[in-house]
């Protein structure tokens, strides 16, 4: 569904949301972790809930899967009201971030604890474990217990489990917060795969933005209990709503200044004493002397020795340097003390694009490279 | 998980009952008078007089008991004496744990649950059994006068029994588990790293111990304190049988007043003393250990 | 903290077992000994244990006291159970404060005041004294020592695998049943251990709270010991001492199974 780019239920006004959070908020004695947060969810959405942590995005989770009911405001499941339902009663399961595996059982009787608590018969619960364990590849260790599983496994069975039952609704905590680089990222194509597979939909929660950006079709991004913006990563990325967002997700040029010549779609921003106004093409009119943002994304700031033939040129000295492989990212500090970070490919092997340290250089962006941004 | 409020209840009333509730009757009782009767005390509430038994039950209740503490010089003694007993005891049961604990949490990994079981051991066998263990060390013509006195150390045997360096040995040893276990747990946990960038820093092994292991380990110091001293302040089998008539402990004196003298209001008052002497310890006591729970 | 054992710790640790142990060592090895004189060696012999057996009060007491104890041990692991699960898994509640101080109180409340207050309690109650105020009695604060135990292994134990249990469709008492009790098995066995031995070893309370005709073991040493000391007892202190000395080292090797399970999680 993911990977459908027809596949856009949040734009059509007709699509029944599955799940409808409705001006939920959540105080814990004085500490409100919730604040008027409202979201729709709609049917085979692989949902992203980002932020960094205290931002309560757990505490979202947690009322979802009944863990914890808000203190004001309702939350809708196919229309129909959650609130004071329990865990247990809910078309919702949850995968948790310390997998919370029984360690006393094994991992086919893991599996098929959901499914005996629905009296379902033995004969179709051994039929449904034997396939779990055949979804995430595990028929070999049907009769370990947790213990003698491997991380990414433990993680395998853990998903089997909250799966199980075929939940309308799957929520994941964090699931490969434990697991190592290359694994978290086999696996989180793996979950893709697995959720087209089961149709089913998926909120997953973290604070890892290439986690969220991967596997997601929407992220809200969230901050102190509200949320900051929803969109889909490419959306969040390009066209960040705020400082906040453009800053979390990846890195960023945050340059302010104010609005001196205004237009519906080019506008200039004078940004600092002596140094040339920059040229921005933006979608909104902002009034003339309104204090703005330009949100830049490194990697479309070109680095050169000579003036670029760009919309935008500044001149300044190479500060630093961070070799990171695939990339080089240069730090330029302008005359004026302002650092703009450039980054390039480093497409040759030499990676020496015969610029180094206290060099005087040029940096330049297209009109249409950055975001201008009121907040 | 909500757990059900029913099935819940039943600990909680139970321990209301059987433990709050007796010390309100103590309270009562040591305000009553002696009498010669069963149950041998005046007033007692007389239910069938509703109102007016209740009344009459408040208008004869009295700190006679109190007054009476206060005025003889064997209560207050044996108070004073009781603190100072089990502050040089839990000071003397300090100095021998903590060494063996510090070497517990220095012994190899797989030593230490071996070590901690042989220090547990001897608390899960009979209390009576360890404190009559020495009785026949300590006596004049115990093992420890055979010992010293062939060797030569002495020629005359020591009398140890029945004096307070009896009901010393007797508590140290007694309630050693207490102090060790929660010393050791502090340094168990304590980051090997921290002596290591303690001594990179220039510090000597010496001052190193002092100025983080030692500080490091305090609160399990506190619990180990705490959990020798309240019970040693109201402790009746030690000086009882060890410490003989020389010994004036608290927990002796109501004993006897109530066993022997027959004196339940008296012996009330006492008990309503001690427990008020109590109350600050082990209000910290309980503070202490929630802080460290909390951690 | 690891390494660094040195002999100073080695000298510590060999003093301070001898301590703990010598005495012990020698109460048993004067059981086997021929002499009535219980610090005079006279030869090796096992008549005192023969006599032991033959001494009905002994046996009489003997039986009481465990039978106390087993019911004690059952009922307070239960109660223990129960109010372990308040204390850590109920967050806030009216009276939280009350019923923490509750429990941990007669951890450390001198026995007479313990004992005195439950006497008290029993007279003004109008109960007879006998094998059933000592039981009550014990089961009072033996139920705070097993409600610590088992708190303290419910604290470490993921309260996420209840939750994960309830999402799954268990009911609170299924979830606890099915998954918490298999789990916290160990400590509950522990805490069982525990108070059984508590119950067995307890003189000041039983004292306060018996009547006549239920005299428990401790209460009969307690009187042998006043009139001296005793070879008899020399050799009723050994069974008990190899009893429990057996129990312990069943328990902790249990417990040490239990562990590596759970380290291995």
């Amino acid at each position: 569904m993911v990977n459908d780019v027809n596949f856009r239920p949040w734009e059509d006004p007709e699509a029944a949301p599955l799940i409808d959070i409705a001006n939920v908020t959540k105080r814990f004695g004085a500490f409100t972790a919730i604040h008027d947060l409202s979201l729709k969810i709609y049917p085979r959405e692989f949902f992203a809930i980002l932020g960094p942590s205290g931002c309560g995005k757990t505490t979202l989770m947690r009322m979802l899967g009944g863990f914890d009911e808000p203190t004001s405001g309702s939350i809708n499941l196919e229309g129909e009201d959650l609130t004071g339902t329990s865990p247990a009663k809910r078309p919702v399961n949850m995968m948790f971030q310390s997998y919370a595996l029984f360690p006393h059982l094994t991992v086919q009787d893991n599996i098929a604890f959901g499914l005996k608590r629905e009296k379902m018969p033995k004969g179709e619960i051994a039929e449904r474990v034997e396939q779990m364990l055949g979804l995430v590849q595990l028929q070999d260790f049907a009769a370990r217990k947790p213990h003698q599983l491997s991380g990414g496994q433990r993680q395998r069975v853990a998903l089997a489990r909250a799966l199980a039952k075929r939940p309308k609704l799957l929520l994941l905590d964090e699931p490969l917060g434990a697991l190592d680089k290359k694994l978290r990222e086999a696996t989180q194509f793996e979950l893709m795969g697995i959720q087209e597979q089961l149709g089913c939909t998926f909120v997953i929660v973290t604070h890892d933005q290439e986690e969220a950006m991967t596997v997601s079709s929407r992220i809200a991004v969230m901050k102190q209990g509200e949320i900051a913006q929803v969109a889909p990563p490419e959306q969040i990325y390009e066209a960040p709503a705020s400082r906040y967002v453009a800053d979390f997700i990846g890195d960023v040029n945050i340059i302010e200044g104010h609005v001196s010549a205004g237009g519906e779609s080019r506008m200039s921003l004078s940004w600092r004493e002596g140094e040339p106004e920059l040229v921005v093409e933006t979608g909104i009119g902002l009034p003339r002397g309104e204090t703005a943002w330009l949100s830049l994304r490194p990697e479309k700031v070109s680095i050169a020795t000579t003036r670029p033939e760009t919309d935008n040129a500044l001149q300044g000295k190479v500060l630093d340097i961070a070799y990171l492989g695939n990339v080089s990212t240069y730090h330029v500090e302008l005359a004026n003390g302002q650092v703009v970070k450039a980054q390039e490919t480093n497409a040759g092997r030499s990676g020496n694009r015969g610029i180094t340290w206290d060099d005087q250089v040029w940096v330049g962006w297209s009109a249409e490279a950055g975001v201008v941004l009121t907040s | 998980m909500k757990p059900n409020r029913l099935l819940m209840a039943i600990p909680y009333i139970w321990l209301l009952v059987l433990f709050l509730a007796p010390f309100g009757i103590v309270i009562k009782m040591s305000l009553s008078d002696l009498a010669v009767s069963i149950p041998p005390y005046t007033p007692q509430l007389d239910i069938s007089e509703g109102w007016a038994g209740l009344r009459a039950l408040f208008a004869n209740l009295d700190f006679e008991n109190y007054a009476w503490l206060a005025d003889d010089p064997l209560y207050i003694n044996a108070f004073t004496s009781s603190l100072i007993i089990a502050a040089v005891s839990t000071l003397l049961t300090l100095l021998v744990a903590y060494p063996l604990a510090y070497a517990m949490a220095c012994a190899p990994r797989r030593w230490r649950g071996l070590l901690v079981m042989l220090v547990i051991l001897p608390f899960w066998t009979s209390f009576l059994i360890r404190v009559y263990a020495w009785i026949g060390i300590l006596k004049s013509e115990g093992l420890l006068n055979q010992l010293l006195l062939s060797v030569g150390v002495i020629s005359e045997p020591l009398v140890i029994l029945n004096t307070t360096t009896a009901v010393y040995i007797g508590i140290v040893y007694s309630y050693l588990p207490f102090m060790v276990l929660p010393i050791y747990a502090a340094l168990e946990k304590m980051d090997g790293s921290l002596l290591e960038a303690a001594e990179d820093l220039g510090a000597s092994r010496l001052s190193a111990f002092w100025l983080v292991t030692f500080p490091l380990s305090l609160p399990g110091v506190l619990a180990g304190c705490f959990l020798v001293f309240i019970p040693a302040l109201g402790e009746f089998v030690i000086p009882d049988l060890l410490g003989g008539s020389n010994t004036l402990m608290i927990g002796k004196t109501l004993y006897v007043e109530f066993f022997s003298n027959l004196d339940w209001p008296v012996a009330s008052a006492v008990a309503v003393v001690l427990l008020a002497i109590l109350i600050v310890p082990i209000f910290l006591f309980q503070r202490q250990q929630q802080k460290v729970s909390e951690q | 903290m690891t390494g660094r054992f040195s002999w100073f710790n080695a000298t510590s640790v060999a003093l301070g077992f001898a301590f703990l142990y010598i005495p012990i060592l020698i109460l048993i090895i004067f059981s086997f000994n021929e002499s009535k004189l219980v610090t005079v060696w006279g030869g090796f012999s096992t008549k005192w244990y023969g006599e032991l057996l033959q001494n009905e009060a002994y046996l009489n007491a003997a039986w009481v006291t465990l039978r106390i104890a087993f019911v004690t041990a059952t009922v307070a692991t239960a109660l223990g159970t129960i109010a372990a699960m308040m204390l850590v898994r109920s967050g806030r509640f009216r009276g939280r404060t009350l019923f923490t101080g509750m429990v941990y109180a007669p951890l450390v409340m001198p026995e007479v005041i313990t004992g005195l207050s439950l006497l008290l309690l029993f007279i003004s109650i109008g109960m007879d004294r006998g094998m059933l105020t000592i039981t009550l009695a014990h089961i009072t604060f033996c139920m705070c020592f097993a409600s610590v135990v088992i708190s303290s292994r419910l604290v470490t134990f993921d309260s996420s695998l209840e939750e994960a249990a309830e999402d799954l469709g268990a009911s609170p008492l299924d979830a606890f049943l099915s998954v918490t009790l298999p789990n916290i098995l160990p400590a509950i066995a522990a805490a069982w251990l525990l108070t059984f031995t508590l119950s067995l070893d307890d003189f000041v309370i039983a004292s306060f709270t018996s009547g006549p005709g239920a005299t428990t073991l401790p209460m009969k040493i307690y009187s042998s010991v006043r009139l001296g000391v005793t070879p008899e007892v020399n050799a009723l202190s050994t069974i008990l001492i190899g009893l429990v000395a057996t129990g312990v080292i069943v328990a902790s090797l249990i417990g040490k199974r239990a562990e590596r399970i759970t380290e291995a999680t």
